[in-house]
């Protein structure tokens, strides 16, 4: 059993949300660069430049890379052999948020209630936590902001069996193709298959914590993955939604077995500005 | 083309414009989002005065971020700006002259431009350090109690957006997708 105080993960959630606020991976840059290779359209090159040349000036000038700064999603892989001591959990990962976002000069985007009082809670607390428990006898912290416009342009749909991935593809793209210059385009797409209800939209959430540099291990997936990329960018839609061939970067699945009965399919987009950073202690 | 436009903006600057052409704004901008929309709509609907004067005036989508020290703004992108179509026709109505945002508008807010000869401008969503660098000075002018919803008075030089609606009810959304979809 290794001890671990609580008060030891509010400066390391601290320095996670700042960082990844202020620099974007080196993926993305290298996913955009690559994109703008192809792209036929000179305004859409003309974005890509511009988002190119912000990832860099948000580094050079250490400001956040986006002004929505985004609820911080907090995932937790907590090894089972861990004793936390020293105070509450939770509260520590919302005190490293809390000093996080004032320290860090980043945007307070939460408010306290959804629709009778949206009231800001001025420290963009409370964090969204996920924890797996996980073997060993450490913890592994990702922080991963996520802004408000694409997470707006997401959606789960209980499908069935017989529509078989036909019927999926067909979803995921109408989903993108709905969404438009909303989500910041160019986007990333997370999509959960399988589970339940709200495991298929953590599962979505989760596959975009992947590089655009890695390849689904699941060579069944890979394929589906470049397929649905392919047919996303044949929309036209382009960086920002001004017309273009770079609609998405990349396309990530994460499947889980699932019910007779069922099959959940969900899509969560995710902007360009693609921010996560992770540390194992 | 590449037009420079400073404000107050006039309405025979906007009848040239046309969808696609790359535009540097000189001036004055003012700020809202959807809190801020609202209380605004709330306020023309009992026939009280804004708290600021919309005739010929920019509002732009934002909630920027914390001004670091010695800037005079944080990070400052344009917000989604479909959230605030059940708005803007009333603003329009009053004088206000362009919107800056991201994304496509509905037919209301299309039809309203029209009526009014006003614009809507996008400009690069999550190119907010880009952005900040030509707002030279930011102050809040009403409801600060929203963060970073409150509305702000912005003076900017050489903005870049690009002009995505113009006055004649052409939309860059449709009109690039059109031509890149295969």
């Amino acid at each position: 059993m290794r001890e671990i105080n609580v008060k030891d993960m509010i400066p390391i959630v601290k320095k996670l949300c700042i960082d990844a606020n202020y620099y974007i991976g080196e993926d993305v840059i290298s996913k955009i660069k690559e994109f703008k290779e192809k792209e036929e359209s000179p305004t859409a090159k003309n974005v890509l430049d511009i988002l190119l040349e912000n990832y860099e000036l948000a580094d050079k000038e250490q400001m956040p890379i986006c002004q929505d700064t985004g609820v911080a999603v907090c995932f937790v892989e907590l090894g089972q052999d861990v004793h936390m001591v020293g105070g509450d959990f939770t509260e520590a990962v919302n005190e490293g948020v809390r000093q996080g976002y004032k320290d860090g000069y980043l945007r307070k985007s939460m408010v306290s209630d959804p629709i009778i009082d949206r009231i800001n809670t001025k420290d963009n607390t409370p964090a969204i936590i996920y924890t797996d428990i996980v073997p060993g006898d450490k913890i592994k912290i990702t922080i991963a902001p996520k802004g408000g416009g694409s997470e707006n342009m997401s959606e789960v749909k209980m499908m069935k069996a017989a529509d078989g991935i036909e019927g999926v593809i067909e979803f995921v793209v109408d989903r993108i193709s709905r969404s438009g210059g909303n989500p910041c385009p160019p986007i990333i797409v997370g999509v959960g298959l399988g589970g339940n209800f709200e495991q298929s939209a953590l599962l979505a959430k989760k596959s975009l914590l992947r590089s655009l540099t890695e390849k689904n291990p699941d060579p069944k997936w890979a394929k589906v993955e470049e397929e649905i990329l392919a047919k996303i960018n044949n929309l036209g839609i382009g960086p920002q939604g001004l017309g273009g061939r770079t609609t998405a970067l990349g396309v990530f699945i994460l499947s889980k077995p699932c019910h007779i009965a069922s099959m959940p399919v969900a899509v969560n987009v995710q902007c360009h500005a693609a921010r996560h950073k992770s540390v194992v202690i | 083309m590449e037009v420079h436009l400073t404000t107050p903006l006039k309405t025979a600057d906007l009848e040239k414009l046309k969808i696609g052409d790359q535009v540097y704004i000189t001036g004055t901008v003012y700020t809202g989002r959807d809190a801020a929309h609202k209380r605004l709509v709330e306020l023309l609907e009992k026939g009280e005065k804004l708290p600021f004067d919309a005739k010929g005036q920019i509002i732009y989508y934002v909630g920027p971020a914390p001004a670091p020290p010695g800037k005079p703004i944080g990070s400052a992108g344009p917000t989604t700006s479909y959230r605030m179509d059940p708005y803007a026709p009333a603003l329009l109505d009053v004088g206000m002259k362009a919107m800056i945002g991201k994304g496509p508008r509905d037919q209301t807010v299309i039809d309203s431009m029209i009526k009014n000869k006003a614009v809507y401008l996008a400009a690069v969503g999550g190119a907010a350090v880009v952005v900040a660098k030509s707002i030279k000075e930011s102050k809040v002018i009403a409801y600060e109690d929203l963060g970073p919803e409150a509305i702000r008075e912005m003076k900017v030089e050489n903005f870049p957006c690009v002009v995505a609606n113009d006055v004649y009810g052409n939309d860059i959304y449709k009109a690039g997708v059109e031509e890149y979809k295969r």
